[in-house]
This record gives structure tokens, sequence and C-alpha cells, in this order.
């Protein structure tokens, strides 16, 4: 006698036959074809035909019969809602039962029916409910509401549920309260302008309190609830974490983790001597060991929110590597997920180890996860300095091994070792052209031919091994015709005499017959240079190349900020904001980790706003970093450098100002035609007649505007303004600005003599200043001054005067003297002034100190209305000395990262964001980070200065 | 929260759906399938699958996939945990997880489900809770059912769900009182070819059986709890008493349950039962391959090692295998190439070996990848950290029950590279 009886009727006339079952008199028999019904409608069959049959069972005392009925309404019920209002009675009814359980079935059941004639009918009982005096029909009412927010918002809100339901956290038994929780949770993120989880230091208190007692799913929504929390300074912060760290000894991972996230947002609160955030950080890392020994399932979401927490706070993991070694038969997914944390925590205390163990993961059977493991070789290289030679002997080892697909990963990656140290392991050279006829696919082929490129002086067949290659030239992928081309350029500039004819083949391949565009463009460029002036075609082919580093598949330290603050969620899975890929992104709330010292400008500050803000401004406030994530999500394993090099954006921007230098003069000069003596200039056939010219103007364009950022244009300078007025200084008025060029501050002054006298002995003086400006010469005036005459002077300053701090930071007191008598002014002086043309910063050292920096020393500003977009934005920052290190688009916004340096060697980094706001004007979001916050004030006025004149 | 959950079987049909807000329509397991048909094993299927309107969050138990499908942003670890607490609560329904036994209880299953979850919230959980609710099938109620009518579904509300202790339901008796703990640990290790240890470490749990009148209160104290820094309890466990003192003061749930999990990190040292030696040679340019292992007992502490056994996948070039094993049996897949050598107990005078020759592809070259060998074993009576229940004290009630505790020590992913 099983259910599987229920299945078998498959009869012609089974409906009717259910129906006349249905109508029977006996119990038993109606409970049966009840039982059938719903047994074909868990395999999907339709039986909604039924409809007035089965209802017509549920008034009934047999609880069975009625859940049954139940089950079949919630489906049907919204196909048939003229039938459905049949049941409303039988609801209304039920709640009044006198068994609870009946109570809350009927108050259940009746918030699944999705039909909106129904809803109305169902105010009455479920506010009843609300109030009743057993905690489970009220905790099944917390339930009911945010359903019925689902079906129709406005009439709850109307019926004044959704403050009965706030009221419902103060409720004595903590399961009522974890279940309003949940339900105002799930309404608040469908409507998140309604602020309903309002947190105060008393509710937080209750729901830590419940917290203890409830049940372990209980405990996630409390504990996802609280989270959202900015508590108002570290005690508090200090308090609930010490609350919530039982939480890390749950049974249930999902307890576990949602605990984690509480820990780790508030942990930014505490101050890192505190004994207690070392105490914390200890406790931390046991419980997400353990979420290792899990199933499978649970340890792949275990290790992607891992991944972030190794990213923002090494310390916890660092000692735990073996952990995350690969058992054989894990499955993919978690293997690959090991492997890049076992990269993360790689450090020249466990390398060996590390290295060992990757080196054993190359000869696995998975080919996917074998490359991976060459390239983690690769990576652990770059990263971690001492280990490099190790890697390269372990490479050359699985070189040796001439399995396929391992020789090909391992020389990918042995090129991004050169990059990052070159002159180092050359001699491995030998070893990897024994393999080159075994190479297949593009990148590895691209790659080896970029080494022999690179390296044709210490390869005495460099040229046969090149011309192996150019026979099959329309074969290949881009990227390998590409690099063939350059490759055999670069050949060319080191040993000219034997290797001309192959440079004029694969230069009338890549011009003549290939329909790339980037590839005839790269072949015209080559050949304009060749034959016009090879001096500089060395100096830009072989230019020396930025060194790469590991910093590339990092996380953005910004976004990395967000996704801590969701850890445990789907977020964290996909490394991606909510806002990034949550259905039509609503009721996306921006989060981010609290700052250091919350005291009360916490709550100015609209980053740290408290969870809940309106979203209608989330389009204006969050940047959807989507896209930048997932190209991060695919490079994943990749070498930090992704094509051939020369062609990626790490090198751009030196590549720009290299051909600013060397084809400038190129194009300036007309071309003498033969740039070497066995050169055989182009034939001019082979050049489009208007190309000459359209290439001429079209590259000039651009060196106009490189250059004009490389010359000495200098910085921004102010319009005079007076800042002695004669009636204060017997006749004597100056009005002056500050100017930087080339490296020299200077103050510029203008003196006017209103007086009726002659002026003469001029002298001046500083008052020591924040940053030790002082004269660097007397102040010469030449002749005396007579009435009404004006005179110029530019006063050089240097900054190695006597240093005092200033209120505010940038004033100058300024004292001048003259035949009359000493006058004393004050002036605020521009802090753009004061930025060095060395404060460019590398790409890593930015990324390291922007890390290193607490946040709370970040400081974030508006400018709103600038004229200018991405490029020229960056250049007019860059004639001021703020240096653009890094620009990225995020969703049609432009992110630009920029350093600069004060000239006493204060570091000041900054984050622009450019928003698009109506068309001729953009709003700039900046932040700044630095280690003496006083000065981002300043150096956002200079920000403001810059842009806006 | 949770919208609907799939039941599909290894061949791909949907044997069961179950929605807990409005209808989902099955078509969006056609993205599931997608990735299935990707993942070319079966355990190889990525957990979270994302499709333009739902997330696909699935667990594959018994064969069996559960797959659940959500829309909004829902911890993920919370829906899979809430799966495998949907395949336990089968398990102990039914005895056993699968699509033959689902189906045949198809009723209970649903109101099971029913009963888990409200809107995607879970409802209850704990076994103790729904069996009140539902009562598990058994032949002698199925027969009580049909004769008088009476159903299988509680019409009280079950006790024990808003208590404080709500694991546990009132008015429990027993006549014979009784409370057994068994300490179970597994060794996942990995071995390297020279036989040292590269990583090892010990998942330990401590099951209970109380079968315990009325509201007892019970504590359990160790002789040396420092072993235990990684832990995660049962919620009946009072955590204050245990930071505070190292003794686990708890009221138990009635009948069986886990009471703790513990985890003995690799930094600690972990003693390694069992050796195994292992030459395996494939040679160039010979048909003929090498191979032979023998498993030796190590660190027992003077107890025997029983129930091993030795499986090892072997490369693909590998056609067959001839061997002669001192004792136990062995069989070698020629299709799925996996070699399982069934030992039993190691006398450690006469150490179990496994001997013979393989025949290799001719003319193919050397297999790239050394095979790994998966060991599993049982020792009786040995917690290998070295744990140690001290006392067992039982108040709040008055009889004197029966108590008694086990060790055991197994494999878990106990790994030797060759």
């Amino acid at each position: 006698m099983t259910d599987s009886k229920y299945f078998t009727t498959t009869k012609k006339g089974e409906i009717f036959e259910l129906k006349a079952e249905l109508n029977s008199d006996k119990k038993e028999k109606k409970k049966e074809a009840v039982k059938k019904v719903i047994a074909s409608m868990t395999v999907g069959k339709d039986v909604s035909a039924l409809f007035p049959d089965v209802v017509n069972c549920m008034q009934t005392d047999n609880l069975e019969l009625k859940k049954l009925v139940y089950l079949y309404l919630m489906n049907y019920a919204k196909s048939q809602p003229d039938m459905a209002i049949m049941a409303v009675n039988t609801f209304v009814k039920d709640c009044e039962d006198p068994n609870p359980l009946i109570r809350a079935l009927a108050v259940r059941t009746m918030g699944c029916i999705r039909v909106d004639k129904i809803t109305e009918y169902l105010c009455e009982p479920l506010r009843k409910c609300l109030k009743d005096e057993d905690p489970y029909v009220r905790k099944t009412a917390a339930v009911c509401v945010a359903k019925l927010h689902d079906i129709n918002a406005q009439l709850v809100e109307d019926q004044g549920f959704l403050d009965t339901l706030k009221d419902l956290i103060s409720d004595s038994n903590p399961m009522v309260v974890a279940n309003a929780v949940a339900a105002l949770s799930e309404i608040a993120e469908s409507h998140p302008s309604s602020n309903l989880l309002d947190l105060n230091p008393q509710s937080i208190n209750k729901l830590l309190t419940a917290l203890n007692e409830c049940t372990e799913w209980g405990q996630i929504f409390i504990l996802d609830c609280l989270a959202n929390y900015t508590p108002k300074d570290d005690r508090e912060a200090q308090s609930i974490c010490e609350r919530v760290t039982p939480r890390l000894s749950h049974a249930n991972s999902a307890v576990v983790l949602s605990a984690v996230k509480v820990l780790m947002k508030f942990m930014e609160m505490l101050s890192k001597d505190l004994d207690y955030y070392g105490t914390l950080l200890k406790k931390l890392a046991p419980p997400l060991v353990t979420l290792l020994s899990a199933e499978p399932e649970l340890q792949y979401v275990a290790l992607r929110n891992i991944n972030l927490i190794v990213q923002k706070r090494p310390e916890i993991l660092k000692h735990e590597m073996k952990v995350f070694f690969v058992k054989y038969n894990d499955p993919i997914y978690v293997k690959l997920e090991k492997l890049d944390i076992m990269i993360r925590l790689a450090s020249q205390a466990n390398i060996a180890q590390v290295l060992a163990e990757l080196k054993e993961y190359a000869t696995e059977v998975d080919v996917d996860f074998v490359r991976k493991a060459v390239r983690a070789i690769g990576r652990c290289a770059i990263k971690v300095e001492q280990s490099a030679e190790r890697c390269v002997s372990t490479l050359l080892d699985l070189i040796q091994t001439k399995v396929n697909y391992v020789v090909q990963e391992a020389i990918v990656v042995i090129k991004d070792i050169f990059r990052k140290y070159p002159n180092k392991y050359e001699s491995v050279i030998a070893t990897l052209c024994e393999n080159l006829d075994s190479l297949d696919e593009p990148e590895a082929r691209a790659a080896m031919i970029w080494i022999v490129g690179e390296y044709a002086e210490r390869i005495d067949n460099a040229d046969e091994l090149l011309e192996s290659f150019l026979e099959g030239f329309h074969d290949e992928s881009t990227q390998v015709q590409l690099q063939l081309l350059t490759a055999i350029v670069k050949l060319f500039l080191k040993k000219p005499t034997e290797t001309q004819e192959l440079v004029q083949q694969v230069l009338s391949l890549a011009t003549q017959d290939s329909d790339n565009p980037d590839l005839r463009d790269r072949g015209y460029i080559y050949w304009r240079l060749l034959s016009t002036d090879p001096v500089a075609a060395k100096e830009v082919v072989l230019a020396e190349k930025p060194l790469i580093s590991e910093e590339t598949d990092l996380i953005e330290p910004t976004l990395l900020d967000e996704l801590i603050c969701y850890i445990g969620t789907l977020a964290s899975v996909y490394h991606k904001p909510p806002s990034a890929f949550v259905e039509g992104g609503r009721g996306v709330v921006h989060k981010s980790l609290p700052p250091r010292t919350a005291s009360s400008e916490s709550t100015e500050s609209p980053e740290t706003a408290p969870a809940g803000a309106p979203s209608g401004e989330q389009p204006d406030v969050i940047p959807t970093q989507g896209d930048l994530l997932g190209d991060l999500l695919n490079l994943d394993l990749g070498p930090p450098v992704g094509g051939p090099p020369l062609t990626t954006s790490s090198v751009q921007m030196g590549a720009v100002d290299l051909l600013g230098g060397g084809l400038d003069s190129l194009m300036g000069d007309e071309p003498e035609g033969i740039g070497g003596p066995n050169f055989v200039a182009p034939p001019a056939a082979t050049v489009p007649p208007n190309l000459g010219t359209s290439m001429g103007s079209g590259l000039s364009d651009l060196f106009d505007l490189t250059s004009g950022v490389g010359t000495l244009s200098g910085s921004y300078v102010a319009p005079k303004a007076v800042w002695l007025p004669a009636m204060k200084a017997k006749g004597l008025e100056i009005s002056g600005t500050f100017t930087r060029q080339v490296g020299s501050i200077s103050m510029d002054l203008q003196l006017t003599n209103k007086a009726l006298q002659v002026m003469t002995d001029f002298a001046i003086q500083f008052n020591r200043n924040s940053f030790g400006l002082a004269p660097a010469a007397p102040l010469q005036v030449h002749a005396p001054l007579s009435p009404n005459q004006t005179v110029e002077i530019s006063l050089p300053l240097n900054t190695v005067g006597s240093v005092m701090k200033m209120e505010p930071l940038n004033n100058l007191q300024v004292a001048v003297k003259n035949n009359i008598d000493v006058f004393y002014f004050s002036t605020l002086y521009p802090l753009h002034i004061l930025f060095v043309e060395d404060g460019k910063m590398d790409r890593q050292m930015f990324l390291a100190t922007w890390k290193d920096i607490p946040n709370e020393n970040e400081a974030q500003f508006q400018i709103r209305d600038c004229s200018l977009n991405a490029e020229a934005v960056s250049s007019r920052l860059q004639s001021s000395n703020i240096f653009t290190v890094a620009k990225r688009n995020v969703e049609g916004q432009d992110m630009l990262y920029q350093s600069l340096k004060l000239t006493n060697g204060i570091w000041v980094l900054a984050e622009l964001r450019i928003q698009p706001g109506n068309p001729s004007f953009t709003d700039l979001e900046l932040s700044l980070k630095c280690r003496a916050p006083e000065v981002s004030q300043h150096v956002y006025q200079a920000y403001e200065t810059i842009l806006k004149n | 929260m949770i919208h609907s959950l799939f039941l599909i079987n290894s061949s791909g049909d949907i044997f069961l759906e179950k929605h807990w807000k409005s209808v989902v329509s099955r078509s969006v397991c056609d993205y599931f399938f997608e990735a299935q048909e990707r993942a070319t094993e079966a355990e190889n299927v990525p957990p979270v699958i994302p499709t333009p309107h739902h997330y696909l969050l699935s667990v594959y138990r018994h064969k069996i996939f559960f797959v659940a499908v959500i829309q909004t942003e829902v911890p993920p670890l919370f829906v899979i945990e809430f799966l495998h607490r949907v395949v336990d609560t089968f398990q102990d329904y039914f005895g056993v997880c699968s699509e033959p036994v689902i189906k045949d209880n198809v009723v209970v299953v649903y109101e099971v489900l029913e009963e888990m979850l409200d809107n995607g919230f879970p409802l209850a959980t704990e076994s103790n809770i729904l069996k009140e609710l539902i009562k598990p099938p058994t032949i002698l109620r199925t027969v009580v059912n049909t004769i008088t009518g009476s159903t299988n579904v509680g019409d009280q509300l079950p006790t024990g769900q808003l208590s404080v202790v709500p694991w546990r339901r009132t008015g429990v008796k027993y006549t014979n009182n009784e409370a057994y703990f068994d300490v179970i640990e597994e060794i996942d290790a990995i071995i390297d070819k020279s036989g040292s240890t590269i990583t090892a470490e010990i998942q330990g749990v401590i099951d209970a059986c109380v079968k315990l009148t009325g509201m007892p209160d019970l504590t359990l104290s160790f002789m040396n709890p420092r072993l235990l820094d990684d832990v995660s309890f049962h919620p009946c466990v009072r955590f204050k008493r245990w930071e505070s003192e190292r003794i686990l003061s708890f009221i138990p749930p009635d009948g069986n349950f886990r009471l703790l999990s513990y985890h003995v990190s690799a930094q600690n040292l972990v003693a390694i039962p069992v050796y195994v030696k292992h030459s395996i040679s494939f040679r160039d340019s010979s048909s003929l391959g090498r191979f032979e292992i023998t498993v030796g007992p190590k660190q027992t502490m003077g107890k025997t090692i029983e129930g091993v056994m030795v499986t090892s996948q072997m490369p693909k070039g590998v056609l067959n295998m001839s061997l002669a094993p001192s004792q136990g049996t062995h069989t070698f897949d020629p299709v799925t190439k996996m070699l399982s050598w069934d030992v039993g107990k190691i006398n450690p005078q006469k150490l179990p070996s496994l001997k013979g020759t393989m025949s290799l592809q001719a003319g193919a070259s050397k297999p790239d990848e050394n095979p790994t060998i998966n060991l599993q074993f049982k020792i009786q009576q040995l917690a290998i950290s070295g744990l140690k229940v001290n006392r067992l004290d039982m108040y709040g009630e008055k009889y004197k029950p029966f108590k008694g505790i086990k060790y055991m020590t197994k494999a878990g992913k106990f790994q030797v590279r060759t």
C-alpha cells in the first residue's frame, strides 16, 4: 500500500472518475480522491478542472483532508479566482478555531492564495491573528504579512500591518521576533524607501537577546539584519561582536557565515591596538576552516567568501594554508577555488609547500585544473619574489614532462616571469626553444614569439625561428600575427644586417595582405618609423617595459569593502555588488564598511548612512561595477597581463608617451627617405597617397595632447588678487598669486604705489607656516617705485623654511617692509603649488597604499558641474602634478585613480568618479585618502580650482 | 526566500516539484540541464547557477539533484543547508532517500515539505517536531489508518515548537533509561610519495542516542578539553558554560542527535595509524608494468585496524591488471579503470600486500598522471586525537540511567599519492 498507486490511473476518463470520487459520501473515498489529485499535481498534470469539487471538501474536521485541500488551493486559486472566493468563508471561520494549529494553518494558507479579490476579505482575520494569544499563530501571521505585501503592497500599508509587524520585534517570544525580522527584511528588500528596519540601540538589544533563543533559521535572519546596522561608536561595536561570537560555533554553516559577516563589518570600527581585536581575529579562523570539511556545495560557497576575506584580512588565515590543499576527488569547482586561495595566501614562509603541491597538481587528470595549476606557479613567482627562481625551475621540470598542454601553459607563464624579472632567467630560453614545434595554441605561440623577439640578441638562430613562424602567417590568429610583427621588428633593430629581408617580408604581409586594421596600422607605424629614424625606432620599439605585478587579479579596494558587507550572499559568490545582477536592480542598497571612528560625522557621510537608504537615488550613488568584476572573474587565474605585451592596457600609458617623444620629431621633419644605410625605403605604391598626410595629422593631434601634458605649461595659476589694499598700507597696494613651474614655486607680486611719495627699500619675510614656504631670494625691486607706478615681481620660493602648523593649513603670513613702514598681511595659497613633479605612484604601490591607509582617513567631496570629460580632466590635473595612475570605465562612468605628492613628502591618493550629469556638465565625486587627513580639504579645493578654471 | 524545489533523477527527469510561492515553470530547469551536460560528472555540477530571472541552487545526494529556485538575494548557504535538511528528513522518515521511496510516499513528502517552509521561510525543520505534525509511515500505521480512517497528520500543536527547549518534547517516558555517546573521528590526510604527511586533520563528532524520561539535564566533561578549540554545537548546548568551564551542559533532544562536531586542525600533530608502501612502475616501450602495494600499521596505540579497503583510479593507459593479494579480495574494472582491494583486518605479523603486473596499451607512452591511492579503515575503541570523556552526570531527574561511551576512528578522505 504505497502512494505510487495514485500515479497509476492513466485511464481515459480519469478526471471524471476523480470528480465522482470527490463527490462521494464516504469520507475515506473523498480523501483518497484528493490524494490522487495531489499526486497528479506534483507530476505536473493539469487537474484545475476539479477545482469546485476539491473546494467542496474543504469544510471538514479531518485535518489531513483539510491540509490536502489547502495544498490544492494554493496551486490553483490563481487560475480560478472566482471559484477561490468560495474558500473565504472557511478561512474566516478557521481563524476563530480554538485549536491554534488550525488558526495558524488558515492564516498560512490564506496568504498563499494570490488572488487580488480575496485579499481584502482576509485583512480582518489577519489582524486578529497578529494579536493572537498563541505565539505560534503570531509567528505564522508575521510571515503572512510579507506574503500579502507581495500581492498588494498598498493594501498592507493602508491597513497598518507594517506597524503591527514592527511592534512584533519587541514580542516576548524569540521565534516571533525572528519571523517578524524576516518578514520585514523581505518587505524592505522590495521597498527600500520604506525604512522599515529602523534600527536603534534598543531594538538591537532585543534582537541580540532573541538571537540566543530562536531557531537556527531565525538566527540567520537576525544576523543579516544586524549586519545592516551601523553602531555609533567602537564600544557599541565591540559589545555587539561579543554577543555574536558564540554563533561561530553553530552547527549550521549559514549561521556561521552570517556571524562572520557581522564580525568582519564591525571589526572595521575597532582599533587595531585593542586586545579584543586580536582575540576576534583568532576566533574567526577555526569556523572558516570547519566550513571546508562540509559538503562540497557548502565548501564552494564558503571558499568564494574566504576568497574575499583573505583579500581583506589576510592575517586571519595565513597559517591555514594546508586546509586549502586539493584532494584529488574534490569536485572541479572546489579545486579551482582552493587553488585561487592558495595563491592569495602564498608567502615566503610557505612557498616551498605551495610549490610542491602545485607541481603535484600539474600531473592530475583534469586538463583545466592542470592548466590553472601551472599558471598558479607563474603567479607565485610574480607574487613572491624570493621564490621566483624555484618557480622557474619547477616550470622547467614540467616542461621536461613534454605533456603538450603543460608545456604550453608553462611557456605562457614564463613570459610573464620575464616581464617581472627582466635579465634574470634568460638562461632557460634554450630549453624553451626546444619545444617550439609542439606549441599549437595561439597564446602559447604568441608568448614564445615574444620571448624570441625580446631576447633576439641571445638566440643565435632567432631569425630562423621567426622565419619558420612566418610561413603560415595568414593562418595564425591575430594575437600571434601582431606578436610576430613586433618580434621581427625587434630582431631587425638588434641585428639589422642579417634580417632585412625578413622584416620587409613581414611588413608587406602585415600592410598589404592583411584585412585586420590593427595589424595593418601597426605595420605602417613600424614601417614609417624604420624608414625615417631608426634611432627613434629603437627607442620606441626596444623601450624598457613597465614591470608587471600581481595586483591585477585583486579586487578593487572599494568594491572589496562593499562585498565584505555582503558576505554569505549571492553577491559574495559572484564577487559582484547586487546592483550588478539582482533582477531590475530593485531593492538594492549600497552598503559599505563603517569607518573606524564612528562618531557624529558618520551620519553626514553618504557612504556610511545606514542601509535602508532610498533606492530612488540608487543609480546616482552606486557605481555598477558589474562589468569590471566580470572581467576580474574572467581573469581569475589568468596571468596578470592578458594578451601579448605592447598591446595591453597596462603598457598603454608608457607607449603613448614613448610614441609622443619618438614620433613627434619623425612627423615634424620631412621624411628623409632612407633610414639606415642598408635599408630600402618602402615602395611608394604600398602607401596610399593620402595615408601619409592623414596619418600625420592624426598623429600630431595625438602629440598635441601628449606634449601638452609633458611640456612646461605648468600648473594652474589663479588671477592676481589684492592681498594688501592701499589704505591699510599707507598707499602700497600689493596683489599677487602663486605659481608653480617646472618644479619651482614662485609668488608673483604686483606692487602699486598709490601714495604721493616714492617707495624704496623693499623687503619681504614670511612667518613660519605649515609647509615651510620661504622666499628663496630677497625681494628685488630695482628702481624706486614712484607714485602711481606699478611693478611686477616674481619672487622664487622654496620649502625649506621652518615649519609651524597654521590654521587654516594653507595660511601664509607675510611682512613687507619699505622705506615708509612694515606692513603685515596674510593670504591663503592654493595647495597645488606644493604638488611635486614626481608625484606619480606606481600602480602596485597605489593599491597597497590605498589599502594600507585606514578608512577613517578617507574624505569625500563632490565637484559639481564640471564641463570636462575624463580625458580632459586627467590632462588638466596632470599639468598641476596630479597624476592619473589608472583609469577604468565602469558602466559608462569613468573612474580615475590619481596620486600626488606634497613638497613635504605626504602622499595623497584620490579616486575620482566622473558621473555624466546633463549633457554638457558632469559631476565628479572625489574620494581622498591620505595619512594626514587634514590636507584633504585643501586638496579638494585645489581640485576644484584646477578643474573649474 | 526559497521559491520552489525540483527533484531531478540522474536520467534528467523532474519527478517532483513543490512551490512555496507562485508556480515557477519547470522549464527553468533547462538551465540546470545545460550545466549538467557541461559538467561531465554529476558531482561537478556547480552548486549555484544563474538564469535570467532566477538562481538555481542545487545539492546532489543519493543520486538525486535537489534544485531550489530563488528569485531574490538569499544567502546561498541558507538554501543549501536547508536542502541538506530536506534530504536528512526524508532519510529519517523513510529510512532511505531514493526516487522510488519518494514516489511511494509522495503525499507524506508533500505534507512534510509544506510544514518545512512557509512562503519560503523555514517553519519546522527539527525532526522531532515534524514527526509530531506528520507521523512517519509505518506498515502498522498504514493498516490502522485504512481500517479506522484516522490519519497520519497530528492535530495538536507540537509541544516543543515554542518552548525554550524546542528540540525536546514533553512527557517523554521510557522504562529503560539510557544515554549512549559515540565519539567518532575521521582522519582526512594527504600522504606524499615518500610517505611523509602533507596535511592531516581530524573531523570528529559526538553522536548521541539519549532515551531518558522527563526533562533530564546532562553534563559531559572531558579529560582533555583543550583539544576542542574548533567546535560546532547542537543548539541544546549551553555555550556560556562551555566558554567558562569547558563542560558540555545540555538538555538533550529525545532520540538520536549530533551533540557536537569538532575539528582538530593540521597544525596539531595528527597521528597517522597506517602506512602504504607502494611501487608502481610504468615502463616506456614495454606493455607491462609492475604494481605492488603493502599496507601496514603505524601509530595505532595497540589497537587493530579493520575494514581496510584500498581503491585507486588507474590511468587510462592501463588495460588490465593481474594481481595476487596476500589476503582479501580485489577487483579491477577495465572500463572505469578502478582498482579496489578489500583487505579486511591488518595482521601486524603478516602484512597484507597486493602484487602483480599491469598490461598497458602497446606502443603508447607512459601515462602522464600517477594514480592516487584511497584508503578506508576503521579502528574500534580509539579516538586518534586522544579525546577522552571524563564523566557524564544527570540532574533534574531522580532515576539512574545506563550510560555508555564508544570510541571509533575511521579514515575520511585519506589519500596516498604515488
